[in-house]
């Protein structure tokens, strides 16, 4: 006989939870996932269409485009995150009262909404009237965020770069004062240089708050649109459309539901994969050592 | 190889120390000799970790001196020092083989490969490491990696002295007693000078040839095994070392004989001059104790069994008084008497012993 007690009741303990996924991802993805394979034309009369929408848009130079645009920006943007980030947490005060004030400066810039960061760029970099505009004009250096798409995606970067890198440099930080002084010390006594402490010592206990910080970020900056929608609205010209703003172009500017919401389906799959495949080569090294 | 002498190493980690109980080190001075193997005993606290980071250069004594023959090595850092450090936990670079691990420090001070290979082998062959050369450190068994974190001291040719610092905290019972012979071992293959810090008397007994006792900021003794166990020159040494620990009787002194309430004891060193000491106590250890038909009076109040002997709690006046019991010994209910073998018991003014 079967002791143990059936209680069903724990049920209701986890019901909460699942009404608040259900109401805020799951319904609304599957509402995508209809109108994906829908067509519409007015008064919510809906035709099946298949895999028609998925077709059009997977062959699709504008999609191919946005989404060429989107992977160099998340590379470009990695590129520089996390090895700046790391080198700023190994330049912060380990202990003292600097210490504080690092984090909290450090923090700023991460509290601030999205759309004011978009925003406060888009002024700062105007070119006659923002701050960095005017300079480099003063510097004669021909700058125009607004008409070059070098110059745009310049800022838009450098937009990305001030306001997270901090995430970067939080993370690691943490990873970095986790590692007991004992291992600075035998490190000392081995007559390592600081490269090698760097490499031997610092790098490896990282390694978990780097993964997550990469998973962050790429996931982050693959979903980006406030910023950059603040910024240049996607120009000049397509200059900037990533894969969000063309997205919401195709959704809400011309109103075709049913490639947008096949686009979307996309965007998400592409999103899952990217962060599994990344996770699963992470941890695999992690387990083979 | 050198001989290492403390000169009156002070150290505190307050910035603006007031009192003495701002100091964790309160003037110590010691000669370690080139090629002794030491035990550094004494209770969680009382400054045994700063003394041997102020030794390998992690941490700058506030006052004194830390010379090597006659080198002044208070300002020179760790890694010219030519020390090896073996910590609580094992410290092994995750990302490296065993081997690679056991390389490093020679790889750092650009060593010829071939003497790394040659080094290398012999030193994993001593520590039983052979076959674990091209794993990974990371996967092995803590008491593995302490061997790699000893095995890194080792290889160098030219440590002055290896320093383990309570090495054994985190391995299995079972394998302390191995990995401790395994040190014995290596003392006597390679003669370095080594010091171990531990506050577990059995490992320090075991390992040393001189045993530093050390207690609140100050070494309270230094001496063989035997001489820490027959002559504690200091009633925490006393205390501290053997189980039980030795008894404290307070007593008083008459014409310089001493007394416990009104029954006269013989000691072994009695006072050549006078005392202007306020507290005088006896010190004997349980094992110099024994029940006898005349002597103190006490009263029984509990029989423990300690496996080859028993352990009898009596009391004796205020204080309490241990004594061991061979299985043989009847032991009477309630009062008794016991008598101290007076060439073990001694007399204690301040807690030091009286000389």
């Amino acid at each position: 006989m079967d002791t143990k007690i059936q209680n069903q009741k724990g049920w209701l303990f986890v019901l909460p939870a699942l009404a608040l996924v259900a109401l805020n991802a799951v319904i609304p993805l599957m509402a995508v996932v209809n109108y994906s394979v829908q067509e519409t034309f007015s008064s919510n009369i809906f035709f099946f269409e298949g895999v028609k929408w998925f077709e059009q848009v997977l062959h699709s130079e504008r999609f191919h485009a946005a989404l060429a645009r989107q992977l160099t920006f998340c590379a470009i943007i990695l590129a520089i995150e996390v090895p700046l980030g790391v080198a700023i947490a190994l330049a912060m005060p380990r202990r003292g009262p600097w210490v504080s004030v690092c984090l909290v400066l450090m923090a700023l810039p991460l509290l601030i909404p999205w759309n004011v960061v978009g925003a406060m760029w888009n002024i700062f970099a105007l070119p006659d009237v923002g701050m960095l505009g005017r300079t480099l004009k003063n510097l004669g250096v021909d700058y125009n965020y607004t008409q070059q798409p070098l110059a745009a995606w310049a800022t838009m970067i450098a937009m990305d770069v001030w306001h997270w890198t901090s995430l970067v440099v939080l993370l690691a930080y943490a990873g970095l004062s986790a590692i007991p002084d004992a291992y600075y010390q035998a490190a000392r006594i081995d007559g390592a240089s600081s490269w090698a402490i760097f490499r031997y010592v610092q790098l490896p206990k990282m390694r978990r708050v780097l993964t997550i910080a990469i998973l962050l970020r790429f996931m982050d900056s693959f979903n980006i649109y406030t910023e950059v929608l603040a910024l240049t609205g996607g120009g000049p010209g397509n200059a900037t459309t990533l894969l969000s703003i063309d997205l919401v172009k195709i959704a809400l500017g011309q109103f075709d539901l049913g490639p947008a919401a096949a686009m979307s389906l996309i965007y998400f799959l592409i999103i899952l994969l990217f962060s599994w495949v990344f996770y699963t080569v992470i941890t695999r090294g992690e387990e083979a050592r | 190889m050198a001989t290492i002498t403390l000169e009156n190493v002070r150290h505190t980690y307050a910035p603006r120390p007031r009192g003495p109980q701002d100091w964790a080190l309160k003037g110590i001075d010691l000669v370690w000799s080139d090629g002794g193997a030491y035990a550094l005993l004494g209770p969680s606290g009382c400054g045994k970790t700063t003394l041997l980071n102020i030794i390998s250069g992690l941490v700058r004594p506030t006052k004194g001196r830390v010379l090597f023959d006659d080198a002044d090595l208070t300002d020179v850092p760790t890694d010219q020092r030519h020390i090896a450090q073996v910590f609580q936990f094992p410290v092994i670079y995750d990302t490296m083989t065993v081997y690679a691990n056991l390389a490093f420090p020679l790889r750092n001070r650009r060593v010829p490969p071939a003497e790394i290979e040659r080094t290398v082998r012999d030193i994993a062959h001593m520590l039983d490491l052979e076959t674990e050369l091209e794993r990974r450190a990371s996967r092995l068994t803590a008491d593995a990696k302490q061997k790699i974190s000893l095995g890194r001291g080792l290889v160098r040719s030219d440590v002055n002295v290896i320093m383990f610092d309570e090495p054994l905290t985190v391995i299995d019972p079972h394998v302390k007693w191995q990995l401790r012979s395994k040190l014995k071992e290596l003392h006597r293959r390679t003669r370095r000078t080594m010091i171990y810090v531990t506050h577990d008397q059995t490992e320090a007994l075991t390992f040393a040839d001189k045993v530093v006792v050390m207690h609140d900021g100050m070494v309270v003794q230094t001496g063989s095994p035997v001489e820490l166990f027959e002559r504690p020159r200091h009633t925490f040494v006393g205390h501290f070392i053997g189980s039980p620990g030795m008894n404290v009787l307070p007593c008083r002194l008459e014409n310089g004989a001493a007394y416990i309430g009104e029954t006269r004891v013989a000691i072994e060193n009695p006072p050549v001059r006078a005392l202007d000491s306020q507290r005088l106590a006896i010190g004997v250890r349980p094992e110099f104790v024994t029940l006898a038909e005349a002597g103190l009076p006490v009263s029984i109040v509990r029989v423990s069994d300690a496996g080859r002997c028993r352990i009898v709690e009596a009391r004796l006046g205020d204080s309490r008084i241990r004594l061991l019991a061979e299985d043989s010994v009847s032991i009477p209910d309630g009062s008794a008497f016991v008598r101290f073998d007076p060439a073990r018991t001694r007399l204690y003014a301040d807690d030091c012993l009286v000389e």
